[in-house]
């Protein structure tokens, strides 16, 4: 028996995995984050003009070639203080889906890991959690935290920490129940090793998929808080508080109701189509190549 | 019979996928007259179920006809409009699937689902149907027809609802009856009680079936007529008594010589002490977890009590629920038992913790889907260098060394070291398991159903490989297999079990010959055996007879 | 069934205790007196030390969260320090405005919403999907407040056709304040719109796959029956689902198109207690809210298995 007629044997699956065109919701994703990033990562250092500089002579002033997007009611240029947003609200929206994910992930394995008992028990208060609809827990966090920068992060951190224990310990269960989790035990390996070096690994993929809509949906809440009143404090600026603070003036200065808004739609449809992307991507790969 | 035209006539049919155009289905001819059985024998990738489906319009919308045509009673099948197709589906082509399980819709009723067809294409008032439907429902075999009729799929078994499905396509009572891998889902004993079924209405109403499946075996019993497909063309058709004792095509012979045959038994000389010995064991399901208080333990294995001798291969057969995989899992240490011991070179496991990690150094095992068995995200080199990392006075070159050697000895050549098992072949990945298993060089493997999921001619070669390694390395094995044709092949000693006990043992040429409880004759009256003729060829023959007696339903 | 259902409802108890537990714990964690924060400017030294007693602030915590969560038992939610109003029918009365806004609105996108991607997902990939998947997609990216303000900015003030502030029940002049609602219930629609098209889609398309669908058409149903009769109902489960986690969204989320439309609802009772500190509505508020989104996912699990029988035989 050689070994060329075992290389060949039943149908090998195509070796080259001929690199697919990009789908077009990720290519106009990939753009709109990009530009994002790029608004954020210049306005965290600099900006046309100074978003707090204040300036009552240029009040209300209409897009111009001076201020491309305008000014508000405190004469500051819209177009700085909507870079200078983007910054404070992606650094807040990667601290928070951070926190998320880390105190997630350890809670999600864990359970996942002990089950049993102390699996239902944590599965309870996790659940409990979740009861909390949409920002209600984020929003009561923050009554008893004080509205401000950390604040946020600190609410919506553990607001979206139970979401992802539970998508964290459904991987983990599922991954239970593959085979080469019975191989590694057979073949001697620990249940602590076991689970840090198969099934952690294994969670990674849908971790990002999680990740990324997450990204959009803290991004969305900070901004609904800010909108609210409760988020980042003025005269900071974030798109949710400037859209706040364009109400009184909406009839005579609508650009500093369109921008902001526009901006997180923007952002919103970017993550949105680049998730539609990774998940399309992703998920015919961890079923296997059959 | 051949002067009557044909039912349906496939000619130089191809069909292409895809914007580069890759033939699928190349240039398949053959046909299929009134009231005879016709057999599609092919592997995975050899087009067969595609070519099938496109003679009911079924045509993916990836899938493109690129020439050839399929006539049904003389009409071109992918010429019909939307309406015909309609009123020639059900009505003249009927279709059974493959899975029983998600065949029929979860969310309706039994009786809804089988009225349906017959409201369709029939005239017949609500009390007609009924009748007509119960009366089909008692002739496949079920036992309360009225009460079928209003429940739900997931009441039944596998095997009953491959009879459901019978039944709601025979009811239209069709000329032509496509059966895709009916049976292949299905236990030993209930796959024949199926496809005897499906023969005795298929002729009680003249209607004329193609089979297709992957079994050579099943296809020769049932088939007046077979025809071979692989990668997409017909590499031979004829009578079924021609391809089986006069093949002519080169992947004709490979598949017949890929039949699990009956080596001559190996002499193994007798030890003192088996290397493995379970005694008594006794395993319980956990009870199923309510909100309030747990269902009662369910119990798997009933005391059981086998010895493997050193070099011996012993095999474990039974159908679902018998308990074989359970013993496997639990030899393994995979799951906890009740009661009972095991104990390895005469040594209890259980009692010390150097006796354990003896055994658990040696004990290795090979598992049944090639799919599910290996981390993805570990390369091949990885994956089987994986159980070194417990082996003590072992530096990292002596390891590469024992992976490289390991890998030949399976037939992978160093290119495949540093890939991701996405890319391999099912297969090639039981290749790689089969090498982690044995790169500890350990005295004894359990193997669960390791070639179950493979294609024939793989099964084949997978199958040779591990016998060379056995008699190379003179590792005992426990074989569990449902596969009675594969345990004819590879064991020594055959243990039958069912329902948690073990009902026989013997050596493997006493059970075949001479069986004698009667679960195991039943087993063995299921499925056919096979003789070479001597010039290429192979005769099937029915063990303990033809006229062997028909399990209830 | 029975089973089933007695299951579910017996799940639902402890989540619900644990609910409690956490807003009672959540005020707690405020430094200062209970009782002070609880009577705010208003205290009096006997008022405080009536309440201190009433609370049983003397004893231990469990004690207290006895004592407190009996009092929410037979609907005692104590005193708002704003109003001096009790709390649970001040709640009650905004949840009335907030909840026939939602309602309407999620009904009205699912009776849209479902059949048009139980349809998107038929005709895949034609210009017909791809056209509502990305008008779906673009719906849903669209903050509810900016939508609301772009509303309001297009109808009430540009065009003048509706109220730009103010609110007035439809139970005192019905003509009036339908017009009021017009302008929230839209937003929250074209929003939910996205949401749900895009889930029912998803799911169909997984259902479509299956075998029994081509079963289906191998008895020679026409592609309507198949979709309609087979594939609906099978469907349907998750987008069921998800329409209980939009009603449960909204139910906190609802403050924002509520503060924009000046609607004076339950979320903007709950925003408008954050910021004076009127810790028993907070609590209120947030225990209201948390019951009731367990009460719905409750009721949406027992119908599951309308949709998918094989739930309720587990």
């Amino acid at each position: 028996m050689s070994s060329d007629s075992t290389v060949s044997a039943g149908g090998a699956m195509k070796r080259n995995r001929r690199m697919k065109l990009p789908a077009p919701n990720a290519l106009v994703g990939s753009t709109l984050i990009a530009i994002l990033l790029a608004a954020a990562g210049t306005g965290a250092l600099w900006t046309p003009y100074d978003p707090l500089k204040l300036s009552f002579r240029e009040k209300l002033v209409a897009p111009s070639a001076l201020h491309w997007l305008g000014t508000d009611e405190f004469g500051r240029d819209v177009l700085s203080r909507l870079m200078a947003g983007a910054a404070t609200s992606v650094w807040i929206s990667i601290l928070t889906v951070t926190l998320a994910v880390v105190m997630g992930t350890a809670i999600g394995l864990v359970s996942g890991y002990l089950r049993g008992w102390a699996d239902r028990v944590i599965m309870a208060f996790n659940d409990a959690l979740l009861a909390f609809p949409g920002i209600l827990l984020a929003l009561g966090l923050l009554a008893v935290l004080g509205a401000n920068k950390y604040g946020i992060i600190v609410a919506l951190g553990i607001a979206y920490t139970p979401s992802v224990a539970r998508v964290v310990r459904g991987t983990v269960l599922s991954l239970r129940e593959r085979e080469f989790i019975a191989a590694s035990r057979v073949m001697g390996n620990g249940e602590g090793f076991t689970m840090l070096r198969h099934i952690l690994p294994n969670c990674i993929a849908p971790l990002t998929v999680l990740a990324t809509s997450m990204f959009g949906y803290v991004l969305l809440a900070e901004s609904a808080l800010s909108f609210l009143g409760l988020g980042v404090p003025p005269p900071a600026p974030t798109w949710g508080n400037m859209l706040a603070g364009s109400r009184p003036y909406i009839d005579q200065a609508a650009w500093l109701g369109i921008f902001p808004g526009l901006a997180i739609s923007l952002t919103l449809l970017g993550i949105n189509l680049l998730g539609d992307a990774l998940r399309d991507r992703l998920d015919p790969r961890m079923r296997g190549a059959r | 019979m051949t002067t009557t035209a044909p039912l349906l006539d496939v000619a130089h049919l191809t069909l292409t996928i895809g914007t580069g155009g890759r033939r699928v289905v190349d240039d398949v001819s053959f046909q299929v007259f009134p009231g005879e059985i016709v057999g599609i024998v092919g592997e995975s990738g050899s087009g067969k179920t595609l070519a099938a489906r496109a003679v009911m319009g079924f045509v993916p919308p990836a899938v493109r006809l690129a020439g050839g045509s399929i006539r049904f009673e003389g009409q071109d099948v992918m010429a019909m409009s939307g309406k015909e197709l309609r009123a020639m589906r059900g009505a003249k082509v009927g279709m059974v699937f493959q899975e029983p399980m998600t065949s029929l819709n979860p969310s309706m009723l039994i009786g809804r689902q089988l009225d349906e067809g017959l409201a369709l294409h029939r005239r017949l008032d609500a009390s007609a149907r009924r009748a007509l439907i119960l009366d089909m429902l008692k002739r496949v075999g079920l036992r309360d027809p009225e009460g079928a009729l209003d429940s739900y799929p997931h009441q039944f078994s596998g095997g009953m609802r491959q009879r459901i499905m019978l039944a709601s396509v025979m009811l239209l009572k069709p000329a032509l009856l496509l059966a895709d891998e009916p049976t292949t889902a299905l236990d030993a004993v209930v796959q024949r009680d199926v496809m005897e079924l499906m023969v005795e209405l298929t002729q009680a109403n003249d209607t004329a079936v193609l089979l297709i499946s992957h079994d050579l075996g099943m296809v020769a019993r049932y088939c007046s007529r077979i025809v071979v497909m692989c990668r997409g063309e017909v590499v031979e058709q004829g009578t079924a008594e021609d391809i089986l004792a006069r093949p002519q095509h080169p992947y004709t012979r490979k598949l017949l010589a890929a039949m699990p045959q009956r080596l001559p038994a190996r002499f193994l000389p007798q030890g003192e002490t088996p290397i493995v010995a379970v005694r008594d064991l006794v395993v319980d399901y956990p009870g199923r977890q309510g909100f309030f208080r747990r269902s009662a333990p369910k119990r798997a294995l009933h005391g059981i009590s086998i010895d493997v001798q050193p070099g011996e291969v012993v095999a474990v057969v039974g159908g679902s629920g018998s308990g074989k995989t359970t013993l496997g899992q639990s030899i393994a240490g995979l799951v906890k038992p009740a009661g009972g011991e095991i104990l390895f070179n005469g040594k209890p496991i259980a009692k010390s913790d150097t006796a354990y990690w003896d055994y658990r150094l040696n004990c290795q095992m090979v598992f049944q889907d090639p799919y599910s068995s290996l981390d993805p995200r570990m390369t091949i080199r990885q994956l089987v260098g994986e159980p070194l990392r417990l082996v003590e006075d072992m530096d990292t070159s002596a390891r590469q060394a024992r992976i490289a050697e390991v890998l030949a000895e399976v037939g992978l050549s160093d290119g495949f070291a540093e890939r991701f098992p996405h890319e391999l072949s099912g297969g090639q990945r039981q290749r790689v398991a089969i090498a982690r298993a044995i790169v500890r060089r350990p005295s004894f493997v359990i193997a669960d159903e390791p070639v179950s999921a493979l294609d024939v001619t793989v099964r084949a070669q997978v199958l040779a490989l591990f016998d060379e390694l056995q008699k190379k390395h003179g590792f005992s094995c426990l074989f569990i297999s449902h596969d009675l044709g594969v345990v004819e092949q590879v064991a020594d000693r055959v243990v039958v079990m069912q329902d948690g006990r073990i009902v026989e043992e013997g050596p493997r040429d006493a059970i075949f010959d001479a069986p004698r409880h009667p679960y195991t004759r039943k087993l063995l009256s299921a499925v056919p055996g096979l003789e070479a003729t001597g010039d290429g060829g192979v005769r099937l023959f029915w063990r303990l007879g033809e006229g062997e007696a028909k399990a209830p339903a | 069934m029975f089973r089933f259902a007695l299951t579910r409802i017996g799940m639902a108890l402890p989540t619900l205790l644990i609910v409690a537990v956490s807003v009672f714990v959540l005020i707690r964690l405020i430094p200062g007196d209970p009782a002070q924060l609880m009577l705010g400017d208003l205290a009096t030294p006997a008022s405080l030390a009536d309440l201190r007693a009433r609370l049983g602030l003397d004893q231990s915590l469990p004690v207290q969260f006895g004592i407190w969560f009996g009092n929410v038992l037979t609907g005692d939610f104590g005193q708002s320090i704003s109003s001096q109003q009790a709390v649970l029918p001040l709640i009650l009365q905004r949840f009335a405005v907030s909840a026939q806004i939602v309602l309407v609105a999620v009904f009205l996108a699912s009776l849209f919403a479902v059949p048009a991607g139980v349809v998107a997902a038929w005709k895949q990939d034609s210009a017909l999907d791809i056209g509502l998947v990305g008008a779906a997609t673009l719906l849903l990216s669209i903050p509810t407040f900016w939508l609301g303000l772009l509303l309001l900015l297009f109808f009430g003030l540009k065009l003048g056709w509706l109220p730009v502030v103010g609110y007035v029940s439809i139970a005192d002049d019905w003509k009036a304040g339908l017009l009021y609602l017009v302008m929230p219930i839209l937003t929250l629609f074209l929003h939910e719109m996205g949401v749900i098209l895009r889930m029912a889609r998803a799911s169909t398309l997984e259902v479509l796959r299956l075998d029994y669908i081509t079963h289906a058409r191998a008895k020679g149903l026409s592609e309507s029956a198949v979709l309609w009769r087979h594939a609906f109902k099978n469907a349907f489960g998750p987008t069921w689902t998800l329409i209980g986690l939009v009603l449960g969204n909204l139910l906190g989320g609802i403050a924002v198109v509520e503060t924009v439309f000046t609607i004076p609802g339950l979320g903007r009772l709950l925003v408008d207690a954050i910021f004076a500190r009127d810790y028993p509505v907070i609590q209120g508020c947030m225990l209201f809210v948390a019951f009731t989104y367990v009460l719905v996912n409750l009721v949406i699990d027992l119908c599951y298995p309308i949709f998918d029988p094989r739930v309720a035989a587990q």
